[in-house]
């Protein structure tokens, strides 16, 4: 369509603006939010005789590549140490995906502005659309890379692994409780106008440099819909800013959402970034250096802070911590450590790293090998069957972490560790921003404010309650990480493909059974718990135990 | 923040060497080795069993994406509503699927994740498969054949002067009533399948929602582009007369009270689709786009209307009509629940079609029209009430004694 046909188009599907004249449509979904004041904002509208159209040659486009990775013989040059990870990531993403989707009547039923429900209709076909090209791409990784395993069980993993349940915050939190805070300041304003750069640009960039091109080509397309989902985003948010009596709310819910995003976001991306690579040319950019670039310049600077003047209160003070974690208490190495001495626990394969990559890291974050050095050696020692254990159960001067009630990944930087007690349960968090998150912002009572709309944190949160007292290798067969032999294990802390070198159940018979931390630490005393924080608080970097002395 | 352009480039005329990662040849591909789960029989996924005997690409793509606390979900759902409501309730629709009453696995301190001896599918809505294996490609693929059509049929009448030939009394019936139509398919769109989207249970209701949604927000928008061509190749073609119509017209304020009714249904998804898909449409929206228009545009010199107004009604037809049966069918033959769905089923009947049919009757006037007759309104509502029939038949319900009317 020729752009003055297109203006006139937008023109005149203004047209079929409803005004209810007999009834009111059903609202069913609730939020705090009001949009009494809100001035009707007019955003694009998407013409769908362009649309389809134009997504149909995207998709052409991703298909005719997919066609011609395989014949191209594309996996032949894929790296094993990065396509492993996607066993974790595109277990995960279709779900957040179409729970976007799922999301779009909420705003529907919140929102009193019909120039928006359009452009949310349409997103909601687009993330069909993400969900079902995501779920393909995996399937052809199935189909065509050397180790189907992870991939062939995929949903199942997803469903009853820890790092699956960390992951589906990025969808439950879009489509459950208070409406504008899950579907659009959870949803929009964050985790897509902020994080889909790190997950669906930086990201794929990598995994070219990793020999994969249909990552990048799959992903920068479901990036293209991305601007106009951000469209819709920032149309609610001002409309919610005309409000005063939404300001408290919005406060409450940039927190929460900008600390969730990064908890989990920045420990997943962050890993399969610096350590599914094999590229470690010094001048590609690391995480931290990515991150600085998209979150803090491009979101944070760029964004967020010029709606200030709009009467947004933007928390700076978890901006700059987030950095913090990131580039001073090593939250990223933190998690990819964890995820390696539980890698027993997962379903895909993880590489050690060799010198070259110790050089880049010690390169790109000084004083990464005094800290980390040590363990990853260690890992690549106990890596094939030997006669010893899986790293978990060897002394390597690591202590398990307990985990995050809130984010659910582990109180990996020992000393933010907090804790409370709710219901007669002793629970414990990463950092006080997720205590808060739990104790303080979603109930029912916010700062003295009424709010009966918001959500809950439910559920089984920390995964090794669930097989408390059970041994490793019963606790692997029940989650199905077992290939087709019965015994060799899906997950390995190595890339060895020669059935000789794999872990078996039998190899896990070894180990203790598994304890709980949580269920642990219920079990103490008061005194003991004190004691036991305070030890807890005094560990790391890199997991390693209190020094002796106080 | 889409930042996918290029960086500026600031490089200086000598430029230093490239830095771009080296391709390694790794051999990663399916066959290269020999171990567990390398063979041709581990790549396929193995965490569903497929409806019919082969997994399809459209289950590949759908199934297992949104868990299930009664499958692998083993932490269970981690967000709850203020009201502790979960996930995708079940109870968010009055039908039930069998097995829908049993209780959830209960798990806890070294219960393990619950997966093992679980029976699964676990109740009746997990069997529903789109009979239009509709996913992204399909979407698109159908949706811009439609459109390309669209646009080349009205380029073609546009070239051929063919809107030269309609009668003053057609130009009339079109600019109201055929552009009157385009608002309850924007209605039905947006705030009775888009609307619902969240509330069915599985990730194959939401999905075909969502198409069906897309198809009615798409119909709509062809009728109001088709106006803005008709108000720029027809000189006294008003095109602002739809609204006018819409709003005010008597023969419309029938279909407009039903249409908004049923963006009102109270709290039940499976009401909402049921009366939309089974009721309305084959009572009012084929009663009007068949019925009437389709049947006297040619006799009124007409040959473009119908194009527009059969993609939609090939989109009911062929397509949202399937997955509707797909869907309602089985309820009424449920193992467990066949009872108490069909008297549900059969109360929504006795309350709804009396009213379609009151609001189908308002439009009455509108076959008297065109100069070139259509057939008797009477003969068009036996029409739809025939077809009406035959699609309870197929679903395996009784007609109501209303219908008679
Ligand atoms: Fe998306
Ligand atoms: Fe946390």
């Amino acid at each position: 369509m020729s752009r003055q046909s297109l203006a006139k188009a937008h023109q005149k599907i203004q047209e079929l603006a409803w005004e209810p004249q007999y009834h009111e449509p059903y609202m069913k979904y609730g939020t705090d939010y009001t949009f009494r004041k809100a001035q009707k904002k007019d955003p694009l509208k998407q013409i769908l005789r362009s649309y389809f159209p134009m997504e149909e040659e995207k998709d052409n486009r991703v298909y005719g590549a997919e066609d011609g990775a395989i014949r191209g013989n594309m996996f032949r040059q894929v790296q094993e140490r990065w396509l492993e990870w996607q066993k974790l990531f595109l277990s995960i993403i279709p779900l957040p995906e179409i729970s976007a989707a799922r999301s779009m009547p909420m705003l529907f039923h919140a929102v009193p502005n019909p120039e928006l429900h359009n452009g949310q209709a349409i997103q909601m076909i687009d993330e069909v659309r993400h969900s079902t090209i995501q779920q393909n791409l995996k399937r052809l990784y199935m189909q065509n890379y050397i180790d189907p395993a992870g991939f062939n069980n995929s949903l199942r993993n997803f469903h009853n692994d820890y790092a699956g349940t960390i992951g589906r915050q990025f969808a439950e939190g879009f489509i459950t409780g208070d409406a504008i805070t899950a579907a659009s300041i959870y949803l929009t304003i964050v985790a897509e106008t902020a994080f889909t750069n790190t997950l669906f640009v930086a990201m794929p960039a990598e995994a070219a440099a990793n020999g994969d091109y249909l990552l990048p080509t799959v992903f920068h397309s479901v990036q293209s819909d991305e601007s106009r989902h951000i469209s819709n985003g920032y149309a609610t948010l001002l409309m919610a800013l005309s409000d005063e009596g939404n300001r408290q709310l919005l406060e409450r819910d940039l927190r929460y959402a900008w600390w969730n995003n990064h908890a989990v976001v920045d420990a997943a991306i962050g890993v399969f970034i610096e350590y599914g690579t094999k590229d470690r040319r010094k001048d590609r950019e690391s995480y931290a250096e990515m991150w600085r670039r998209w979150i803090y310049d491009d979101y944070y600077r760029s964004y967020l802070v010029p709606l200030e003047k709009y009467g947004l209160t933007v928390p700076h003070d978890l901006i700059e911590e987030a950095w913090n974690r990131i580039w001073n208490k090593g939250y990223v190495h933190e998690v990819a450590q964890f995820f390696a001495t539980g890698w027993l626990a997962n379903y895909w394969r993880i590489d050690g790293m060799t010198d070259e990559d110790f050089e880049w890291f010690e390169y790109k974050y000084p004083g990464w090998y005094d800290k980390y050095g040590k363990w990853w050696e260690n890992y690549s020692r106990l890596a094939t069957p030997n006669g010893h254990k899986p790293i978990v159960g060897e002394d390597v001067d690591y202590v398990y972490p307990q985990r995050c009630w809130t984010c659910m990944v582990p109180c990996l930087i020992r000393e933010d560790i907090v804790t409370a007690e709710v219901d007669g349960h002793h629970r414990t968090y990463c950092s006080e921003t997720c205590r808060w998150t739990d104790v303080e912002a979603f109930r029912p009572v916010y700062q003295g404010r009424e709010t009966p709309n918001m959500g809950r944190l439910v559920g089984h949160r920390e995964w090794e309650t669930l097989y408390h007292g059970w041994t490793w290798d019963e606790v692997v067969s029940d989650m199905g990480y077992v290939r087709d032999d019965g015994k060799t294990m899906t997950a390995q802390p190595h890339l060895n493909l020669d059935p000789s070198k794999m872990w078996t159940l039998d190899h896990l018979k070894r180990l203790p059974p598994l304890q709980s931390p949580n269920v642990l630490f219920n079990e103490m005393t008061d005194e003991q718990r004190a004691a036991y924080i305070a030890d807890y608080r005094r560990q790391g970097p890199a997991g390693r135990p209190a020094p002796a002395s106080a | 923040m889409t930042a996918t352009e290029e960086r500026p480039d600031t490089s200086t005329p000598e430029r230093p060497p490239r830095s771009v990662p080296q391709p390694h040849f790794t051999d990663a591909e399916a066959g290269a080795k020999d171990f567990p789960d390398s063979g041709a029989s581990a790549r396929r996924f193995n965490y569903y069993d497929p409806a019919k005997r082969k997994q399809t690409h459209y289950e590949d793509v759908t199934v297992e994406v949104q868990p299930d606390p009664r499958h692998y979900l083993s932490q269970g759902w981690i967000y709850g509503f203020a009201d502790g409501q979960t996930g995708y309730p079940l109870t968010w629709t009055k039908l039930k699927a069998w097995g829908v009453d049993d209780p959830e696995p209960v798990r806890g301190v070294g219960t393990g994740g619950g997966g093992r001896g679980l029976n699964w599918p676990a109740h009746g809505w997990h069997e529903f498969r789109d009979p239009n294996e509709e996913w992204e490609q399909t979407i698109y693929r159908n949706n811009a054949n439609v459109v390309r059509q669209l646009n080349q049929n009205i380029e073609n009448a546009r070239n051929a002067k063919s809107f030269e030939q309609w009668t003053r009394n057609w130009i009339r019936f079109v600019e109201r009533s055929v552009g009157a139509w385009m608002h309850v398919e924007h209605i039905l769109g947006l705030y009775v399948f888009a609307a619902n989207e969240r509330s069915c249970p599985t990730n194959m209701h939401n999905t075909v929602l969502a198409v069906n949604s897309a198809h009615k927000i798409r119909f709509a928008q062809d009728l109001a582009l088709y106006n803005l061509t008709l108000s720029e190749e027809i000189e006294d073609f008003d095109g602002s007369a739809h609204v006018d119509a819409w709003n005010n017209d008597t023969e419309w304020q029938g279909v407009r009270e039903i249409t908004e009714a049923l963006t009102a249904v109270q709290d039940d998804w499976g009401e909402a689709m049921f009366v939309t898909n089974v009721i309305f449409e084959p009572l009012i929206g084929e009663l009007f786009r068949s019925g009437l228009v389709m049947h006297a545009a040619p006799g009124n010199g007409d040959f473009v209307t119908p194009t527009v107004m059969g993609a939609g009604e090939h989109d009911y037809a062929q397509r949202d009509l399937r997955w509707t049966k797909a869907c309602f069918g089985p309820l009424v033959h449920d193992r467990e629940f066949a009872d108490h769905n069909r008297q549900l089923m059969d109360g929504w009947l006795s309350a709804w079609v009396p009213r379609v049919l009151t609001a189908a009757r308002t439009m009455q006037p509108l076959w008297s029209q065109p100069d070139h007759r259509p057939p008797r309104f009477e003969d068009s509502l036996d029409h739809a009430k025939n077809r009406f029939a035959g699609i309870l038949d197929d679903l395996g319900l009784e007609t109501p004694k209303e219908l008679a009317q």
